[in-house]
C-alpha cells in the first residue's frame, strides 16, 4: 500500500465522534462550534438500524440494507444483539425463547452466533454496526474517524463493558471512553444551566432500563446512585404483542412470516403513542392478518412492564439518600419514553413533569458527542462524575463474596488487599473477582479469576501480595499485584470468565484488518477500472476521429496493442496491472491526444467571431 | 511530595482532624476533581494519563472516606497506629452482654413464628437505637478534643485509645440493628 500515507498530525486533529450503540436503533455524532449533530448518511438518515446481516458476498452488512435482509434473509441476520454482549450461553437461555438468535456455543464457551454458513461473537455482530457508524461519519466530516466515545447502559457490568470495547476496537475504533447512557443524556439537555439542582434520568430504551440520579453543581455533573435492568424494553413490549398475533395470525408462521409481523406489531405499538385506537395489519403469502388494537388494551398488557421500571427507580432514590420531592427535574430518554403510559407512570413517582423537549432517539447520541467534546479539550466547563453500578468483591471461604468496593462508589475508584500462600512454596494465588450485590458466590457475576503467578517459593503464610483493584473511568476493572517485601510487579493472568480473552481480541483484530486490506484492494481495483473505461472509451471515440487516420500504421498499431493490453487484466484483481497498463496506454496515445487536441482548438477557433 | 504517597487528608489540603467541615470538603472534591480527572488527560501521555487515574481514584476513595465521620476517624486511626482490627461479632462488649443475650432470645421466638416476640423486638431496637446515638453524641466530644488537643499529646493519644473503644461498640450494635431489620 505503498500510495496510502496516513498523515499524523492530521489524524490528532481528527473528531472524536460520539456513538449511541443501541439494542434496536444507533447513531453516531459530532461536536462542532455550534454544539452537537447527529450524523446522516447519503439519504438523510440518522437512526442506523441495530441489524447484521451475512451478505452473499460473506460480508457482514449493518443498518438499513440489512434490516430489508431481515425480512428476505432472517436466517442470514440478526437484531437486538446487544442483549448478548458479555453474556454466557447460560445467561441468555430466556432470552432464546423470544428472539431468533441461533447459538452454536454450549456451556461456559463464549457465545457464537451462526449466520449463514458462517459463525461470530456478539462483538463482531456490533463491530458490523461501529463500522458502518464510522464509514457514515468519515463520509459526513470529509475525514478519517478513528477515536469513539460509546454509550453503554449504566446497569451494564465489566463483561458487558468490555465486549462493548472489544467491538470497538474490531470496528477500528480507539474507545477513548465508555459512558452510560442516562449520564450522556444528562451532558445534552444542558441543564447544566441552572445553579444548581438534582435530576433524575429515566432511560428506557429497546433493550435496557436506566435510572440515574446526578447533582449538577456549577457544570460538575456528579452521579449519586444509578440502578437499572439490561434486560428490560421495547423489545419485551413488541414481544408480548407478537406473542398474541403469533396466536391470532393465520399467515405462515416462518421466519419471514414471523419478521413481518413483527414489523407490524411494532408499528402498531408505536402509533399508539399518538393515537387512541389503530390496527396491526399484515399481508403475507396471501393471507390477511388484522386487527384493532386500542391504547388502552396496550396500557393494560404493558402496565406490568412499566410497573418493572419503578421498582429500579425507587431503590435508587434510596441510595442517593433523597425523597422524591427533592428530585428538581427528571429527563426521559429511550423511544419507549414516548408512551404516555410510561410517561404518566414516572410524573407520578417523581411528581414531576418529565423533560420531553428533545428527542428520545437522539439524545444519548448528542451528550456522547459532547463528552467526545470533554475528552478533545473543546469542552472545558463541564466534567461528569459518574459511578459504578455493581459492587465488585472476591471469592472467600465458604463461597462467600467479601466485597471490595461498593456501587454508587464514584470512579476510578480503587481498593487494595493482601494475600499469602496456604501452603509452603506456594507459587500461585488464584482470586476470583465477582460483581454484584448478594452474599454468595453463587448469587453475584463472575467477572474473572486473576493469577497471581511465580510467587517467590516461601513458607505458607509469609509471602505478601499487594493486590490493587482498581475501576477505571470507563467501569472497567483493572488488577495489579506487587510483592510488598521486594516491591515487585507481580505477574497476573486474567481469565475472563465471559466474553473473549486478549488473544481472542487481537486474533479477530489481525483478521479484520486482513479483511481491510482485502476492502482497500478491492477499492483500488474497482477505482482502476473506472479510470480504464475513461480511456477506452476516449480511445474508441478518437478512432473515429480524423486525427486517427493522420496517425502512421505504426502508431496505431502500438495503440492497439496496448489496447488490447489493458483489455487483458482489466477483470484481473490486480489494481498495479491495470494502472500499469493504462500508463502504457497513456504514453502511447500522447501524439494522437496532442493532433486531437489541436483540431478541436481549430475547429473551436473557427466557429468563434469576435463581435 | 508525590501524588500517591499523599494520605487522604494531605491530598485534600486539609489538617489531620476529626472534624471535617462538610461543605469546604465537597467544594475541594469539585476542585480536585476538575484538576486531574481522567477525562482531562485524554491527549496526554500514558505516563500522565496513568498518574492522573491513580490521583482521581485517591481523590474519590478519599471523599468516600473523609465524608461519612465514622469511616473518617477508622482511617485517621490507622494512619496514627491505633488499627481497629478485625471486630468479631462473637466479642460481645461486656455492658451489653445482658441486653443482647435478651435480644437474641426474641430474635429466636421470632424466627420460631412467636409474632408477640416482634413487639419486643421492635422495642430492643429503640433501645439499641438509643444506644447508637449515645455512642454518635460521645464520638462527637471526643472529635473535638483529638483536635484541640496538641499533635502526639498523651491527650490526644488517650481521645483516639477511647474513640477506638466507641468505634467497636458502634459497629457491635451496628451489626444487632442489621439482623434485627432483617428480621423484622
Amino acid at each position: 500500500m505503498g500510495t496510502f500515507q496516513i498523515d499524523f498530525g492530521e489524524s490528532r486533529k481528527s473528531k472524536i465522534v460520539g456513538i449511541d450503540l443501541g439494542t434496536t436503533n444507533s447513531l453516531v455524532a459530532y461536536l462542532d462550534l455550534t454544539g452537537p449533530k447527529i450524523v446522516e448518511d447519503a439519504e438523510g438518515r440518522k437512526i442506523v438500524p441495530s441489524v447484521v446481516s451475512l451478505a452473499e458476498n460473506g460480508r457482514l452488512v449493518a443498518g438499513e440494507t440489512a434490516r430489508e435482509l431481515l425480512l428476505t434473509k432472517p436466517e442470514r441476520s440478526i437484531y437486538s444483539v446487544k442483549r448478548l454482549m458479555g453474556r454466557g450461553v447460560g445467561d441468555v437461555q430466556d432470552e432464546l425463547k423470544l428472539f431468533p438468535f441461533r447459538i452454536t456455543s454450549e456451556g461456559d464457551a463464549a457465545i457464537q452466533l451462526k449466520l449463514g454458513e458462517r459463525t461470530f461473537t456478539p462483538p463482531e455482530i456490533s463491530a458490523a454496526i461501529l463500522k458502518q457508524l464510522k464509514d457514515n461519519a468519515e463520509a459526513a466530516l470529509g475525514a478519517p474517524v478513528s477515536e469513539a466515545v460509546i454509550t453503554v447502559p449504566a446497569y451494564f457490568n465489566d463483561a458487558q463493558r468490555q465486549a462493548t470495547k472489544d467491538a470497538g476496537r474490531l470496528a477500528g475504533l480507539d474507545v477513548l471512553r465508555l459512558v452510560n447512557e442516562p449520564t450522556a443524556a444528562s451532558l445534552a439537555y444542558g441543564l447544566d444551566k441552572r445553579q444548581d439542582g438534582v435530576i433524575a434520568v429515566y432511560d428506557f430504551g429497546g433493550g435496557t432500563f436506566d435510572i440515574s440520579i446526578l447533582r449538577l453543581h456549577e457544570g460538575i455533573f456528579e452521579v449519586l446512585a444509578t440502578n437499572g435492568d439490561t434486560h428490560l424494553g421495547g423489545d419485551d413490549i413488541d414481544n408480548l404483542l407478537l406473542r398474541i398475533a403469533l396466536e391470532e395470525a393465520e399467515i405462515p408462521q416462518d421466519s419471514e412470516g414471523v419478521q413481518r409481523l413483527r414489523r407490524a406489531v411494532i408499528k402498531a405499538k408505536e402509533e399508539l403513542s399518538f393515537a387512541p385506537d389503530t390496527k396491526i395489519e399484515l399481508t403475507y403469502a396471501g393471507k390477511t392478518y388484522q386487527r384493532a388494537l386500542s391504547r388502552e388494551l396496550l396500557e393494560r398488557l404493558i402496565a406490568p412492564i412499566v410497573e418493572r421500571t419503578l421498582e429500579p427507580c425507587r431503590a435508587c432514590l434510596a441510595d442517593a439518600k433523597l425523597t422524591p420531592e427533592q428530585i428538581d427535574e427528571v429527563v426521559m430518554v429511550g423511544g419507549s419514553t414516548r408512551i404516555p403510559l410510561v410517561r404518566a407512570a414516572v410524573e407520578r413517582l417523581f411528581k414531576a413533569k418529565p423533560h420531553t423537549e428533545l428527542n428520545p432517539d437522539e439524545v444519548v447520541a448528542l451528550g456522547a458527542a459532547v463528552q467526545a467534546g470533554i475528552l478533545a479539550g473543546d469542552v472545558e466547563d463541564k466534567l461528569l462524575l459518574d459511578v459504578t453500578p455493581l459492587s465488585l468483591g472476591i471469592e472467600t471461604m465458604g463461597g462467600v463474596v467479601s466485597k471490595l468496593i461498593h456501587r454508587n462508589s464514584t470512579i476510578p475508584a480503587s481498593a487494595t488487599e493482601s494475600f499469602t500462600t496456604a501452603v509452603d512454596g506456594q507459587r500461585n494465588v488464584l482470586i476470583h473477582v465477582l460483581q454484584g450485590e448478594r452474599e454468595l458466590v453463587k448469587d453475584c457475576r463472575s467477572l474473572a479469576r486473576f493469577d497471581l503467578k511465580d510467587i517467590q517459593p516461601m513458607p505458607a503464610g509469609f509471602a505478601r501480595i499487594e493486590v490493587r483493584f482498581l475501576i477505571d473511568a470507563n467501569g472497567i476493572l483493572n488488577v495489579t499485584a506487587r510483592d510488598s517485601r521486594t516491591g515487585k510487579e507481580q505477574t497476573v493472568e486474567v481469565k475472563p470468565s465471559y466474553g473473549l480473552t486478549e488473544e481472542q481480541v487481537e486474533g479477530m483484530i489481525r483478521e479484520s484488518l486482513e479483511n481491510a486490506e482485502a476492502d482497500m484492494n478491492e477499492r483500488q481495483v474497482r477505482e482502476a477500472r473506472v479510470e480504464a473505461d475513461n480511456i477506452l472509451a476516449a480511445i474508441a471515440k478518437a478512432q473515429r476521429n480524423d486525427a486517427w487516420q493522420a496517425l502512421s500504421a505504426g502508431e496505431r498499431n502500438e495503440i492497439e496493442t496496448a489496447q488490447r493490453a489493458l483489455l487483458a487484466v482489466y477483470h484481473q484483481p490486480d489494481h498495479h496491472a491495470i494502472n500499469a497498463s493504462i500508463e502504457e496506454l497513456n504514453r502511447v496515445t500522447m501524439d494522437l491526444a496532442e493532433n486531437m487536441m489541436n483540431t478541436a482548438v481549430r475547429g473551436a477557433l473557427k466557429g468563434t467571431k469576435i463581435e | 511530595m508525590p501524588i500517591l504517597s499523599r494520605n487522604f487528608f494531605q491530598f485534600f489540603g486539609l489538617e489531620q482532624k476529626l472534624c471535617v467541615d462538610a461543605e469546604t470538603l465537597q467544594k475541594r472534591f469539585y476542585e480536585l476533581s476538575r484538576q486531574w480527572h481522567p477525562d482531562r488527560f485524554s491527549r496526554k501521555s500514558a505516563s500522565e494519563q496513568a498518574e492522573a487515574l491513580d490521583a482521581t481514584s485517591i481523590l474519590n476513595d478519599g471523599y468516600r472516606t473523609l465524608r461519612n465521620p465514622v469511616k473518617r476517624a477508622e482511617y485517621l486511626l490507622k494512619e496514627e497506629g491505633f488499627p481497629i482490627g478485625e471486630q468479631r461479632s462473637k466479642d460481645v462488649p461486656p455492658e451489653l452482654l445482658e441486653e443482647v443475650f435478651e435480644l437474641n432470645m426474641m430474635l429466636e421466638e421470632l424466627r420460631g413464628g412467636d409474632d408477640e416476640a416482634r413487639g419486643q423486638l421492635e422495642k430492643a431496637r429503640g433501645n439499641f437505637a438509643g444506644l447508637q446515638s449515645d455512642v454518635d453524641g460521645q464520638l462527637e466530644s471526643l472529635f473535638a478534643k483529638y483536635d484541640a488537643a496538641a499533635p502526639e499529646s498523651d491527650t490526644a493519644k488517650q481521645a483516639l485509645q477511647e474513640i477506638r473503644g466507641l468505634l467497636n461498640r458502634r459497629r457491635y450494635i451496628d451489626n444487632l440493628l442489621r439482623d434485627v431489620d432483617r428480621a423484622l
